[in-house]
């Protein structure tokens, strides 16, 4: 019955006319219905937010409306550049966050590589399988065991190091600034290398195997195999994961500072977020921490831009 | 280049490679599993005898006592409860929200389909910051409740358009001739393209289910003063915290001060490895959906 009513309308492409948007309407109202209540969730929770950036330019009282607020201009932008604790932030951001992505991408692709390299396939899979597996614990978990590795009574670094005679006192890594920055990098590698890796291992099982026996034949050991086949062969997926990652820089987040941080080495850990937090919200100055978190924004398009740019500058590859 | 090795020179270099290679990935197996096992290991050990230090990858003196404390503790217990109630309500409203819209997308004859797909894709580019959303949830009543958990990230663009990528590669067919048997639109969506998607379902489902159980953030931020809605992750960071602050007092030597604010090592690890266990138990089951998922983008892009 129904399949006759429906044969029996006119097909929407036909219909002309103002009409036609009506009649598709109710045609596809539960397709309507399915989409729209989860839209108007979006605009809630992800773009009344941005409204809220306006608070930057005004002295937020929460007591008063938004026609109540006293507008300011650009005083809390003005205190945020005087402020040098500021500029500690925005360093520390800049060095974790470039130093993330440089760590953070290459290696992962010779991981990939000498992965792929291994012949006995049960150790690979079994290899493979391990090195995903701290990626799904969390920062927390990660700060713990990083706090255990590197503590200085019973630390695995340590007990290491001393073994090796590298050293002759154990280090309290946790405790020197200047080492900070490293471990977050570090820490940060020990828990995506492998899951990051996935992904350069699909597209190398996808290269033609007739070029590795042509450069075999050529007399190609191992590494000129790896350097002049698998790497131009995953040459496309490396680019397009590059641009993505750059993308990424935009998330730069303050989780591992945070977990991993403590007051002897803050001066190395705060993050523009963190400072947000500390100076904006713990300390309820709602129209400085708004202020914090948009220049936090346009820190990270600037990352954006400016390694995009460097990017096509230094590759023949056009992207983006 | 170099045409002219010798085949038997060129062997003999291949299995140096194959040895460092291998040896290579041992260290990084050591390296990451040692840790994992070590807190296991101190998490089973009698907790007195762990301050003695020395104990790597095998308890010492054996004991489930730690376990037994941590698992009478009232706020532990607490904290596991809604651990777990966030990530099964969570996983499962995110992916009836998720698959959908996604569904509604993969839709080619839908109006509104370039709106949604836009509004969505904004919001991966676009957020407001900290403190808007704060105040935003206050506004709201989000704060503690347990809402706050669950329903502001329900919407996930990112999972949306991976599902939907794969819903646009399921046959069309399919859904000419369930319409036509007269099925409606949420119909074809419930019944004939879910079944069908279960392989991403899963991937998403565990990606969700990871996100929300390894979340803390928002325990501190918004329901930090309700004891009654704690996470384990959450009760796990004030626990490292509170070694942070042994860190900074070690400077001063107050032992007494340190002892005061210090649960025991063995106490901190079993808590670890509760919060651990779980994902462990998942993960398994969902790791082929999850790589094959991975390996088709990559082959695909």
């Amino acid at each position: 019955m129904k399949a006759n009513t429906q044969a029996a309308q006119p097909v929407p492409g036909r219909k002309a006319g103002t009409n036609r948007f009506w009649f598709v309407f109710k045609q596809q109202k539960l397709l309507y219905l399915m989409s729209m209540p989860f839209v108007a969730w979006v605009i809630v929770f992800q773009y009344v937010p941005l409204w809220g950036w306006t608070i930057a330019f005004q002295n937020y009282k929460p007591a008063r409306s938004f026609f109540e607020q006293e507008w300011v201009g650009l005083k809390h932008f003005r205190e945020l550049l005087q402020d040098e604790r500021f500029y500690l932030a925005l360093k520390n951001t800049l060095a974790m966050s470039v130093m993330g992505l440089i760590v953070g991408f290459t290696v992962p692709i010779l991981f990939a590589v000498l992965l792929n390299e291994l012949r006995w396939k049960k150790f690979k899979s079994l290899t493979q399988t391990i090195s995903y597996l701290p990626h799904f614990v969390s920062w927390v978990v990660v700060a713990g065991l990083v706090y255990k590795m590197l503590s200085l009574e019973d630390g695995g670094l340590n007990q290491l190091l001393m073994w090796l005679g590298a050293i002759d006192q154990p280090i309290q890594f946790m405790a020197k600034g200047e080492w900070f920055w490293g471990i977050v990098v570090l820490s940060d590698l020990w828990k995506e290398m492998g899951w990051n890796s996935i992904i350069f291992l699909a597209a190398i099982s996808a290269v033609d195997p007739h070029l590795y026996e042509a450069a075999k034949v050529d007399g190609a050991g191992r590494w000129r195999q790896i350097w002049h086949v698998t790497l131009p062969g995953i040459r496309a997926v490396i680019i397009v994961l590059l641009i993505l990652s750059i993308g990424n820089l935009i998330s730069i987040g303050f989780e591992k500072q945070y977990l991993l941080g403590n007051h002897l080495v803050v001066d190395y850990a705060e993050v523009l977020d963190l400072y947000a937090l500390k100076y904006g919200l713990q300390l309820s100055r709602f129209s400085f921490g708004t202020a914090i978190g948009i220049f936090n924004s346009m820190v990270a398009l600037l990352l954006v831009f400016t390694a995009n740019a460097l990017f096509k500058r230094y590759s023949n590859e056009s992207v983006v | 280049m170099a045409q002219s090795k010798p085949y038997s020179r060129l062997n003999v270099s291949d299995r140096l490679f194959d040895i460092g290679n291998v040896l290579f990935m041992i260290v990084v197996l050591i390296v990451t599993l040692y840790p994992f096992l070590h807190v296991l290991a101190l998490s089973f050990n009698d907790s007195v005898d762990t301050v003695r230090g020395g104990i790597t990858i095998f308890p010492r003196e054996f004991t489930l006592e730690n376990y037994k404390v941590i698992l009478t503790k009232d706020s532990l217990l607490t904290a596991f409860v809604v651990s777990v109630s966030r990530t099964v309500v969570g996983t499962i409203l995110g992916l009836i929200a998720c698959s959908m819209v996604a569904y509604t997308l993969s839709r080619r004859d839908f109006q509104a389909r370039k709106l949604v797909s836009v509004i969505l894709l904004l919001t991966l580019y676009v957020s407001g910051g900290l403190i808007p959303v704060f105040l935003l949830f206050r506004d709201l009543g989000l704060l503690n409740t347990f809402w706050v958990y669950v329903l502001p990230g329900m919407v996930g663009a990112f999972y949306v358009f991976v599902i939907r990528s794969f819903m646009d590669n399921l046959p069309h067919e399919l859904q000419e001739s369930a319409k036509l048997d007269g099925a409606n639109d949420f119909g074809i969506y419930a019944r004939i393209i879910l079944p069908l998607c279960k392989p991403v379902l899963a991937t998403i489902a565990l990606f969700l289910a990871v996100g929300q159980w390894n979340s803390w953030f928002d325990t501190y931020l918004y329901n930090g003063s309700s004891p009654h809605l704690t996470t384990l992750q959450f009760e796990l960071v004030k626990i490292l915290q509170s070694t942070q602050t042994s860190i900074e007092q070690a400077r001063f030597n107050n032992v007494a001060q340190q002892a005061q604010f210090v649960s025991p090592d063995s106490i901190k690890m079993a808590i670890t490895i509760v919060t651990i266990v779980p994902i462990l138990l998942v993960y398994p089951f969902l790791q082929r959906y999850f790589v094959k998922g991975l390996t088709l983008g990559a082959v695909k892009s």
